[in-house]
């Protein structure tokens, strides 16, 4: 089964890049939450195994929900939604 | 008796020693330390390097590359008997310099070493273009490097792992979390440990790195060694990126790059300071600039085992017939010959290597 | 140089630094999330009020503290991951914040860290689609964000509350299934009579309990064996009760077996921490007003021991005026009169505790979890293989380390670190205790080379 994640909120939305997949996500929205919400699950794959991980503690502290930004690994819970971001998952390609 | 040999040490040193006294059909007994023990074998940076070793000791730059010549062969057994793969890599290692100068002072040196070596000593000097052809991520700042062609790597922690593993299904009996507190030396040696656990060997190895220091005097020797801290740096894993080691980054087979290092003479302290990582990391991000934008994920501080002159100390006790101190700050690099070459030394075969110069005499 | 300078703001923190600037004392705050409120106020400043139904009264009570931070005058800094510590007077803390590095000095420390989730490591809880409870109620805080069929599992009183507000936004999940039984709380009942002095906790539990059953929400409880099924997300969480296997199909499985203290800052300045045997976890050692064995570094809240949202206001008070006292700014007449009440709320809340911890304890299977499962997450160490290196001769987490990298990835063994130690105190027979944790060093965080680069002086 997916997971569907639903927004309570409307809010002005932008439009992001993943993975070269456009996607329109609601502007300084928490990224993670916001990726989560737009149906995609799987944020990388790691570097030991290659096997998929996504958002786990949302707070900063697992190290799973793994994005590239501009070349710089970073926490997806612990970003905000800016328009015209290129997002890269994280890690190893499977 | 409960063993022919003890090694007392649980380190890289320790368990090389004590596998190639295995291998020679002895009884080994290994006694090690406990978890919150300074230990340079899980803190070092796992390079088998000859560059820049014994530039005033040709003795010691030889003893060296012969190690790094018998690693290859040594592996293999290793891996073969443990399933291990040890990620050993001796494709040559770099030597990287910011400045023209300090590229050709430090290629004098090589050469001089080189011509006292009647020439074995393999190495080219390359300029920025040169090297950044064989080492893309090598950013304009750097003046140049030299390629020494008998440089390597190896996983250090799985080596241990390997050594440890093979050590047990061997037959060595391993004697953890214990402290040697007292020795009596009659029919070979009654070892006491703190915990009151007694062991009697015909001979031992003091393998025991900086624990040398106290327990040397225990068997007769002067053991002058000292910690000295080196910092180091890991990555997160990042694709393959570095094709080569150098000195003070290379990328381990999981994916991190490792970057070191420090020489800090700070008595036994292994934290990490702020400042002194800071310059690491701006010296590395120096020679490649693409490593700005990796993500440091650990830092750590260990404790290398130093002699005065910064030379291996192999010695046999004199007061104390059947004792022998192994010990040495390149315990990767060394790995094989004390694997290979210590145990028939102690055993005083006739084709034993001449370790006279790394005697104790040299500190009197 | 300020005179006191406070890591996080939760409930602590927030209860600090406006105690802090009644005193007239100069106060810094860092905290890692874009505003204020700790996770259990995450977003109490944004998205907090508008949500107020769903979330609940006790969840308002953040707002307060949040107001309080603002009238401080404290200095807030937001977004700042914090990675290193010198201790010493003064106290220096280096942070990111927007991808550039700072520090800070202080007189005085507050760490204010709060809690980690317990790890949960089961079969398949590294998938996509598993995340922690905390996980859930974030992303109803601070995004308004949250699953469709999901299934709660685990144990503690979080399940019950995230489920009711679950229910409460119109996505109650599938079930929850908890792996406490009936004998937990015939155990847990000779702790009750000590737990009545915290009634109203109680009290708001079984409200709770009572909603849950208006929703309809089906309860699974003495559950075992509980596995996530799926290849590359979440598919089912699998379980038995009573010797029935069970099967849910879900795609989001959100994990709880309680919280523990965040450690990572007290164990990277090697304080002295204790084991504690009902939580199962590390606390760092502190007299009752919260100052550690490093004189003038206090620590506030959850991260000194878990006793929940309301004890962290009480106690962040309470180490300020300790804090402001050392320092000279005010009397012991003046200490003990403010912190009469704080102390008695304080003794309150945790009274609670030990109850919770017998009603809800942390079945065997998930502390030592069985050879196949993943324990460390970063380098996808498996139960089997650390007791396989822990029979090999790795008498404790730092040899451990050597052997097989559990904890050394990136989260840095916040999610394993307790796990380990459990499994090599059931090797080698002995205690947790007897064990302890790995080594920490900086960075705390992760940070980019380029920034730490950033620290070292440029004609150097």
């Amino acid at each position: 089964m997916k997971p569907v994640f639903r927004n309570l909120d409307d809010g002005p939305q932008v439009l992001i890049r993943f993975d070269g997949q456009e996607i329109s996500l609601p502007e300084g929205a928490n990224l993670a939450a916001a990726l989560l919400a737009a149906g995609i699950s799987r944020f990388r794959g790691t570097m030991v195994s290659g096997a998929s991980r996504g958002p786990f503690c949302m707070m900063g502290a697992c190290y799973d929900c793994l994005v590239e930004l501009d070349g710089v690994t970073r926490q997806a819970c612990q970003m905000r939604v800016e328009a015209g971001m290129d997002l890269r998952s994280g890690g190893a390609d499977v | 008796m409960d063993a022919d040999y003890a090694v007392i040490g649980g380190g890289v040193v320790g368990l090389s020693v004590a596998w190639g006294l295995m291998a020679r059909g002895h009884r080994v007994a290994v006694i090690d330390g406990d978890d919150g023990t300074f230990r340079a074998s899980r803190g070092n940076f796992g390079l088998i390097w000859v560059q820049s070793k014994g530039l005033k000791a040709p003795r010691y730059a030889k003893w060296t590359q012969g190690s790094a010549a018998l690693w290859k062969d040594f592996a293999a057994e290793l891996s073969d008997a443990t399933g291990e793969a040890l990620s050993l890599e001796q494709k040559g290692g770099w030597d990287f310099h910011l400045t023209e100068a300090a590229l050709e002072a430090k290629a004098a040196q090589y050469q001089a070493l080189s011509d006292a070596l009647g020439g074995d000593y393999p190495f080219e000097v390359l300029g920025n273009n040169a090297l950044r052809r064989k080492e893309p991520e090598v950013g304009p700042r750097v003046a140049g490097a030299i390629l020494h062609h008998q440089d390597g790597h190896v996983n250090p922690l799985k080596f241990l792992r390997a050594l440890s593993a093979d050590l047990r299904k061997r037959g060595a009996m391993v004697f953890l979390n214990e402290r040697i507190s007292g020795v009596y030396h009659k029919d070979g040696f009654h070892l006491r440990c703190a915990s009151g656990r007694q062991v009697h060997v015909g001979r031992v190895v003091l393998c025991a790195g900086l624990g040398a220091a106290e327990l040397g005097p225990m068997f007769g020797f002067k053991a002058p060694v000292r910690p000295q801290r080196g910092q180091v740096l890991i990555t997160e894993k990042l694709p393959k990126m570095l094709r080569r080691p150098s000195g003070i980054i290379r990328q381990v087979d999981e994916g991190g790059i490792q970057i070191g290092d420090s020489n800090e003479e700070v008595g036994y302290d292994d934290r990490t300071t702020t400042d002194v990582i800071a310059k690491i990391a701006a010296r590395a991000v120096a020679v490649m600039p693409r490593l700005e934008k990796a993500q440091l994920v650990r830092s750590w501080g260990a404790l290398r085992v130093m002699s005065p002159d910064g030379l291996p100390i192999y010695q046999k006790s004199e007061t104390m017939p059947g004792a022998a101190l192994v010990t040495c700050h390149s315990g990767i690099t060394l790995a094989a010959a004390h694997a290979r070459l210590i145990p028939k030394w102690l055993d005083g075969d006739s084709d034993a290597p001449d370790l006279e110069a790394f005697g104790e005499a040299r500190f009197s | 140089m300020y005179d006191l300078l406070i890591i996080g703001a939760g409930p602590a923190g927030m209860a600090a630094a406006s105690t802090a600037a009644q005193h007239g004392l100069t106060v810094a705050v860092l905290d890692e999330q874009p505003a204020p409120g700790g996770q259990i106020y995450r977003g109490i400043t944004e998205t907090g009020p508008r949500r107020a139904v769903i979330l609940g009264t006790d969840y308002l009570e953040g707002a307060a503290l949040a107001e309080g931070l603002a009238a401080s005058r404290a200095d807030v800094i937001q977004g700042a991951a914090v990675w290193d510590i010198c201790t010493g007077i003064p106290f220096t803390v280096t942070y990111s914040c927007n991808g550039a590095p700072a520090h800070l000095n202080a007189r005085a420390l507050i760490l204010a860290t709060g809690a980690l989730e317990r790890p949960v490591p089961i079969p398949g809880w590294t998938l996509p689609g598993v995340m922690t409870a905390g996980a859930g109620q974030i992303l109803l805080k601070a995004s308004g964000v949250l699953p469709e069929n999901a299934v709660l599992a685990g144990s503690g009183p979080l399940l019950y509350l995230l489920a009711v507000q679950m229910a409460r936004a119109g996505m109650p999940p599938l079930a929850l299934v908890e792996t406490q039984s009936r004998a937990d709380l015939l155990r847990a009942l000779p702790k009750l009579p000590r737990a009545l002095r915290g009634w109203r906790t109680l009290l708001k539990g079984m409200g709770l309990l009572a909603e849950l059953r208006r929703h309809g929400i089906r309860r699974y409880q003495g559950a075992k064996d509980l596995a996530v099924e799926g290849r590359d997300q979440a598919e089912a969480l699998s379980f038995s009760v009573g010797g029935t296997r069970h099967r849910i199909v879900a795609g989001t499985i959100l994990l709880h077996q309680g919280v523990v203290p965040n450690t990572q800052i007290t164990r990277a300045l090697r304080l002295d921490h204790l084991w504690h045997a009902g939580q199962r976890a590390f606390l760092p050692q502190t007299d009752d007003w919260g100052e550690t064995s490093q004189p003038f570094l206090f620590v506030a809240g959850d991260g000194a021991g878990i006793s929940g949202a309301k004890a962290a206001a009480s106690a962040g008070r309470l180490v300020v005026l300790q804090a402001a006292h050392r320092l000279g700014r005010i009397d012991s007449l003046l200490l003990e009169e403010e912190s009469t009440t704080d102390f008695r709320a304080l003794s309150a809340e945790r009274s609670v505790r030990p109850f919770l911890e017998a009603a809800y304890p942390v079945p065997a299977s998930i502390l030592k979890p069985a050879d196949t499962t993943i324990v460390c997450r970063c380098e996808e160490v498996t139960a089997g293989q650390i007791r396989g290196w822990a029979r090999a001769g790795a008498m404790g987490p730092n040899q451990l380390k050597a052997f097989g990298r559990p904890g050394m990835g990136p989260c840095q063994g916040r999610y394993c670190g307790l796990t380990t130690t459990e499994l090599l105190a059931e090797v080698h027979g002995t205690t947790p205790a007897t064990v302890g944790l790995a080594r920490l060093r900086a960075p705390l965080k992760p940070v980019t080379l380029g920034e730490l680069a950033a620290l070292h002086p440029k004609d150097d």
